[in-house]
C-alpha cells in the first residue's frame, strides 16, 4: 500500500518536471516559432547587425534581398527537383517553392553596405546602421 | 513529376532514449530527407545546412546507412544574439538501405547544406537461379 502510494507521487513528480522542461523551451526568450520560411536568427552588435537563414539546396542566383529604410527583405525560390519520367518518390520531407520574409531591423540601414553571403545552405547578411540615424550626442552647456 | 511539398522553416530535434545524455551540448537534428528511385538507382538527399563537406560522416553498416553531419560554431564575435528561431546544431539520421544495393559503389556529394547519395540496385545481388544437377 506504501508503495503504491510513493510510485504515484513518482508519477507526477516526472510529469511535472517534464512540463516544466517543455514551459522553459517555449518561454525561454531564446527561440521563436518561426515567423515563415526560412527561419532566421539575428545577431546584434551597437550599430551593426547579422541575419542567418537556413536555406539549403537554394542557389544565390535564387535570393533576393533587398533594403528599404529599416526593412529588410529576404526573397527567393527552393526549385523543385526535376525528375525524369518514371522517377518515383519514397519520401518527400523536403519542400519546394517560393518564399518571402520581411523583417523590421531597430533602426534604419545603410543600403550601400549590405554584405550577403550563403556558405554550405546558410545565407549570412550583415547589416550596418546608416549613418543618418545614429544618435547624437548632445552636450549640455552651462548656463 | 511534381515535387510540391510546402517550405517548412522548423527543424526536429533528435528524441534520445531515457537515460541517455551527449557528451556535447551540441542540438541534435534530424535532418529532412527527400528520397526518390529511377532507372535501378535511389536517390537520397538531406537537408544539412551549417555542414562543410567535410564534416559529413557516411557508414555503412550492415544493411544500415548511418549518415552524421556536424555544424562548425558559427557564433559572431562581439554580437549578442538578439532573436532566434531556430537552433544550430549537429544532423543524424539513419536508413535501411535494401538488401540488393550495390555497397561498393555508392556516391555521395555534398553542396550547398544538401548531401545527394546515390545508390545502385546491384544486378550480382539480385536473386540468382541456383542449378541443381542431380546426383548420381
Amino acid at each position: 500500500m506504501y508503495r503504491n502510494f510513493f510510485s504515484t507521487n513518482d508519477e507526477f513528480d516526472r510529469m511535472r518536471s517534464e512540463m516544466d522542461k517543455i514551459f522553459r523551451l517555449v518561454s525561454s526568450p531564446s527561440l521563436h516559432a518561426p515567423a515563415g520560411y526560412p527561419a532566421v536568427n539575428t545577431w546584434a552588435d551597437k550599430d551593426k547587425i547579422i541575419v542567418n537563414a537556413e536555406l539549403p539546396g537554394v542557389q544565390e542566383t535564387d535570393i533576393d534581398i533587398s533594403i528599404e529604410g529599416d526593412t529588410l527583405t529576404i526573397s527567393g525560390e527552393r526549385k523543385p527537383l526535376d525528375l525524369q519520367e518514371g522517377a518515383v518518390y519514397h519520401r518527400q520531407e523536403r519542400g519546394s517553392g517560393k518564399f518571402t520574409r520581411v523583417l523590421k531591423m531597430p533602426y534604419q540601414v545603410d543600403p550601400e553596405k549590405v554584405d550577403a553571403l550563403l556558405k554550405n545552405g546558410v545565407l549570412e547578411v550583415k547589416l550596418e546602421r546608416s549613418e543618418a540615424d545614429k544618435p547624437r550626442l548632445i552636450s549640455v552647456k552651462k548656463g | 513529376m511534381a515535387d510540391n511539398k510546402n517550405l517548412e522553416p522548423v527543424k526536429e530535434e533528435v528524441e534520445l532514449t531515457e537515460g541517455v545524455e551527449r557528451t556535447r551540448p551540441r542540438r541534435i537534428y534530424v535532418p529532412r530527407a527527400t528520397i526518390y528511385e529511377v532507372d535501378e538507382e535511389i536517390v537520397i538527399l538531406v537537408d544539412m545546412p551549417g555542414v562543410s563537406p567535410e564534416n559529413v560522416d557516411i557508414v555503412l553498416e550492415k544493411n544500415e546507412l548511418k549518415i552524421n553531419g556536424t555544424v562548425e560554431d558559427t557564433t559572431p564575435e562581439g554580437y549578442s544574439l538578439s532573436y532566434s528561431e531556430y537552433g544550430v546544431g549537429d544532423y543524424e539520421r539513419n536508413f535501411v538501405v535494401p538488401r540488393d544495393i550495390d555497397r561498393e559503389n555508392i556516391q555521395a556529394k555534398m553542396k550547398d547544406g544538401v548531401l545527394e547519395l546515390h545508390l545502385v540496385r546491384a544486378e550480382a545481388y539480385q536473386a540468382r537461379k541456383i542449378d541443381v544437377v542431380s546426383g548420381k
